[in-house]
Formats: C-alpha cells, sequence, structure tokens
C-alpha cells in the first residue's frame, strides 16, 4: 500500500478552553475525493487550516507525504506549496488583475519567469473557463466566477493536495453549480482533494469518501452511500435528517 | 433614432438644468454683492484695505516671498518623503505579532503616543532649540533642517496611525489566502496588505498633506526665512500687514490642488466600492 498523500493524526486544537478539534485522524489517498460534512460550527473550516498550517496544533500531527508537516521545524511556507486552499469567500486579491492573482505565486514563491507563469495561468484560466477574463479585476466577475478563479489560482503551483473549504455557500444558487462542475471535472482528472461541503447531492455523486466530524471528534466515516444512505452514529443520523428537513439533500 | 416622447423628455431636462444654472448665478451674485456692501460700509474699511489689502505693497513683497516659499516647497518636499517612509515602518511594526517584536511593537506605541499629542509648535521649539543645546556632534544646527525634522517627527506619528488602520481594514482572509499560496509574512504584507490599505487611506492621507503644506510654514518660528518669516520681514519694513495676506493666499492657493485631488480619489473610491 503506497503512502497517503495526507495523513492527519490525532490533530487537536483549542481556542482559549474550547476544543474544537478533539483528535482527529483522517487519511486521505492519491487521487482520493474526502468530503467532510457536519453542522456549522463543528470544525471543518478548522480542520482544513490546521492541515493547510495556517494554525498552529495543540496536539498530533499532519504528515504530507510522510513528512511530518506540523513539526515546527519544518518551515511550513515551504510545506504549505504542496497544498492549495480555497475559502468560502475572499479568496483573491481585489487589487491585482485575475491573471496577476494566479500568476503571484509561481512567480514570487517559485520564481518562475513572468511569461511562461502568464502562459501558464492562461492556460489554467482557459481550463475554468475564464481566459478571457484575464485582464480584469476580480470586482468585475460574478461569485462563481471568483471562486473559480480562486481554484485555477490554487492550482497554479500543482500541489499535489487540494483543500476545498464550503467554497460554494457564500454564493446565489444559480452560481453553486458551475463551481461544482469545476471540481467535479478536477476530480475526475484524479486530482487528490479533501474538501468541506453542505452539498450533499455533490458528495454523493463525487466523493470516495465522506467523513462526519461532530463537537471536535471524527464521528462517522466510509463510502457515501453508507454514510449518507445508512449512517449508524445516531449524530449522524439526526444530522442528515436536518439536512433533508431544510431541503438540500 | 429616439422617440418622440424621449425628445420630450430631453427637451425637459435641458430647460431645467438651464433654470437651475440661472437661479445659482443669481444666488450667487446676490450673495457676493450683499458681503460687499456690508464690509465697504464697515467705519473700518478704509483703514483695513489699506493695511491688508495695499496692491502696492503686496507687489513690492512679492519676490521675497516667493522666495521664501521655494524653502518651504523644498522642505515640503523633503518631509513628505521622508513622512511616508517612517509611518510606513512604523505602522507596520505596530501590527507585529509575537513576543520578539514586544520591545518595537512598545516603543512605536510610546513614539506614536507621544508624538502625536505633542502640539507642533512646542516640538519644534524643543527640536530647533533644545537639540543643539545639547551639543552632540553631529547635529545639525541648521534651523531649516531641526524644523524640518520636528515636522517628519510630528506627523509620521499621525500618517503611522492612518497606514495601521488601513492595514487593519484588510480583512484576516486575505492574509490566509496570501499564507496558503505560500508567500511569506514580508511577501505578504508588501504585496498583498500594503497595496490595499494604502490604497484605502489615499483620501485620508491627502487630507495630511494639505495640513503639511501649510504646517511647513511653522518653520519660520525658529528663523528659518520661509514664506511666512519673509512676509514678517515685510510687513516690519512697511508697517503694513498685505504681505501676510499675500503668503496666506499662496498657501491656499497650493493647497487647492491637492485638495480637488483628493476629492475626485474620494469619490472614485465610492464609486468603485459602490457598484460593480
Ligand atoms: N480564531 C478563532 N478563535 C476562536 N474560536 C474559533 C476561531 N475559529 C473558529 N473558532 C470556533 O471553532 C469552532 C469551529 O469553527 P469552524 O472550524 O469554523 O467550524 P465549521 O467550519 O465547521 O463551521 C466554532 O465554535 C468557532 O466558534
Ligand atoms: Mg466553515
Amino acid at each position: 500500500m503506497t503512502e497517503p498523500v495526507l495523513s492527519v493524526r490525532g490533530v487537536v486544537k483549542r481556542y482559549g478552553d474550547h476544543t474544537v478539534l478533539d483528535g482527529i485522524s483522517l487519511d486521505v489517498r492519491e487521487h482520493e475525493v474526502v468530503t467532510v460534512i457536519g453542522s456549522s460550527g463543528s470544525g471543518k473550516s478548522t480542520l482544513l487550516r490546521c492541515v493547510n498550517l495556517l494554525e498552529e496544533l495543540d496536539d498530533g500531527q499532519v504528515l504530507l507525504d510522510g513528512v511530518d508537516v506540523s513539526d515546527p521545524r519544518v518551515d511550513a511556507d515551504v510545506a504549505r506549496r504542496g497544498m492549495g486552499i480555497v475559502f468560502q469567500a475572499f479568496n483573491l486579491f481585489p487589487h491585482m488583475t485575475v491573471l496577476d492573482n494566479v500568476t503571484l505565486a509561481p512567480r514570487v514563491v517559485h520564481r518562475v519567469p513572468r511569461e511562461e507563469a502568464e502562459r501558464n495561468a492562461l492556460d489554467l484560466l482557459d481550463r475554468v473557463g475564464l481566459a478571457d477574463r484575464a485582464g480584469g479585476y476580480p470586482e468585475q466577475l460574478s461569485g462563481g466566477q471568483q471562486q473559480r478563479v480562486a481554484i485555477a489560482r490554487a492550482l497554479a503551483y500543482s500541489p499535489r493536495l487540494l483543500l476545498l473549504d464550503e467554497i460554494t455557500s457564500a454564493l446565489d444558487p444559480e452560481l453553486v453549480g458551475e463551481v461544482l462542475a469545476l471540481v467535479r471535472e478536477l476530480a475526475e482528472a484524479g486530482r487528490t482533494i479533501l474538501m468541506a461541503t453542505h452539498e450533499m447531492g455533490f458528495a454523493r455523486q463525487v466523493a470516495d469518501r465522506v467523513v462526519f466530524l461532530d463537537g471536535g471528534r471524527l464521528v462517522e466515516s466510509g463510502p457515501p452511500e453508507q454514510v449518507l444512505g445508512e449512517p449508524v452514529h445516531p449524530r449522524t443520523r439526526q444530522f442528515l435528517r436536518r439536512i433533508i428537513d431544510a431541503g438540500r439533500l | 433614432m429616439t422617440s418622440e416622447l424621449q425628445r420630450e423628455r430631453l427637451a425637459y431636462k435641458r430647460s431645467r438644468s438651464r433654470r437651475s444654472t440661472l437661479v445659482a448665478l443669481l444666488s450667487t451674485a446676490v450673495f457676493a454683492a450683499a458681503v460687499g456692501v456690508t464690509v465697504a460700509r464697515a467705519p473700518g474699511w478704509p483703514r483695513v484695505r489699506q493695511s491688508f489689502f495695499n496692491v502696492e505693497i503686496a507687489w513690492r513683497s512679492l519676490p521675497a516671498i516667493l522666495e521664501g516659499l521655494w524653502l518651504n516647497l523644498r522642505v515640503l518636499a523633503v518631509c513628505g518623503v521622508l513622512i511616508v517612509v517612517f509611518a510606513l515602518v512604523v505602522a507596520v511594526l505596530r501590527t507585529l505579532r509575537g513576543p520578539v517584536w514586544f520591545p518595537l511593537r512598545v516603543l512605536a506605541t510610546v513614539y506614536v503616543d507621544l508624538f502625536r499629542g505633542m502640539p507642533l509648535i512646542i516640538l519644534l521649539y524643543l527640536v530647533g532649540f533644545g537639540l543643539p543645546a545639547l551639543r552632540l556632534t553631529g547635529v545639525p544646527n541648521d534651523f531649516v533642517v531641526l524644523g524640518g525634522a520636528a515636522l517628519v517627527l510630528a506627523y509620521t506619528a499621525f500618517v503611522a496611525e492612518v497606514f495601521r488602520a488601513g492595514i487593519e481594514s484588510v480583512h484576516p482572509s486575505q492574509v490566509a489566502a496570501a499564507r496558503s499560496l505560500g508567500l511569506g509574512r514580508r511577501e505578504t504584507m508588501r504585496l498583498v496588505v500594503l497595496p490595499q490599505a494604502v490604497r484605502r487611506v489615499m483620501p485620508a492621507l491627502l487630507n495630511d498633506f494639505v495640513s503639511l503644506q501649510k504646517d511647513c510654514g511653522l518653520i519660520s518660528v525658529l528663523g528659518a526665512v520661509d514664506a511666512v518669516r519673509a512676509a514678517q520681514i515685510e510687513q516690519a519694513r512697511a508697517f503694513n500687514f498685505t504681505p501676510y495676506v499675500v503668503a496666506g493666499l499662496l498657501f491656499v492657493l497650493l493647497a487647492v490642488p491637492t485638495a480637488r485631488f483628493a476629492d475626485a480619489l474620494g469619490r472614485r473610491v465610492e464609486r468603485r466600492q459602490g457598484g460593480r
């Protein structure tokens, strides 16, 4: 069995005396799409931020390709280059053109010459269907287009792992589809993805595995038809019933 | 091809706007006449006109005052650049987190508190007369340099706070987004946070710049022969206050373009934040 791309081992995160993550363990293998579900405040964003080393862990480890990147002796800036993350909102830099947004990391962090970085960026923007907007500014794009650019930007330096944190929950309903379609394409192209989402239908169709987070613990984990279809844990059932009542499944 | 209806509407709008222009012109003329008549009929007006608005003396004092103003402009240019640079440094120091930076952070905070609260005129005296009295080697005794230093000390504290407000107005997610791309702290500050912060506080900065333009005239209290001091010399020579009025008007003339520019910029920022 090969090494998982991402291995989260017993991660604990506290804010003050509030334990947000209470010993989370989770593997994501190459080409696997894992979705994290759970009610608001259950710690999904915190988990992704911990994986991306934007938060300091209070215990446990994050391993990327077998390397413990949560070790304080490891340069977090370097470790982050192996991952791309897209947040719910405020992803793009409003003072830069779409093209500069996408080329920033390659140029500044990876020292790719501008011309080459721009060629790659235009390629990526073409793939997310926005090459014609390269010279525009983020505020001239719809929310859905902005999120697609954010995804292109996260892909610009070919990360091993893509982290997506509820990237559709700040969007108008009619814009959700175009973003999810892009994620589905990436999944089909074999990207390794860890994704927090409220879109149960999407999780059911695209995820290889669904994990349910509750009260800082990983309560249930398995293939989508099992976790979403025949959940064994009472908390999972309760959560899914609420989702169904809200008309989201 | 516009419809009959639209043509009629446009004609109506044009006639309305012609009428408003006429009303504005008329009310301005009436107001100006009223002010003029009131002043001209004041019992002291002939004396005031003689000692404050004497055209001949104004003309005679103009070259000396202009020469002084040239000094103000040079002080303004040098101080303006130094203030922006130092203020950025102080602002960034104040936003640093972590125990390593504690002493620098405290120092920056104390500096801002001290120099923002101090009346500028007192600071000018302290720097201009107190510093040379120490007789330290290397301390210049040129009043222009000392006066400029006092202005830089005072305005850096103010402008640093403007910058800091701008830095703190940038959403934390922007920093997270930059860091997640692998940018270091310094690159994040330089490429992502500061450009947005500076853009946001530009109108406020220009306002402070107008204020600095006129405060440059305060170096005259140390004896530097700037526009204000030149006016004072001319006033003493002619026993007439007209040179002060000339100097004052020149400072106003200097401020008008910056003020209009600040207005235009403010409107543009508003428009950009308002709609797509
Ligand atoms: N920076 C922070 N400081 C204090 N508490 C936080 C912070 N970030 C998140 N939390 C808390 O951690 C919990 C989990 O938040 P989050 O990970 O955002 O949940 P989710 O993404 O599942 O909605 C919440 O109770 C939230 O209030
Ligand atoms: Mg969240």
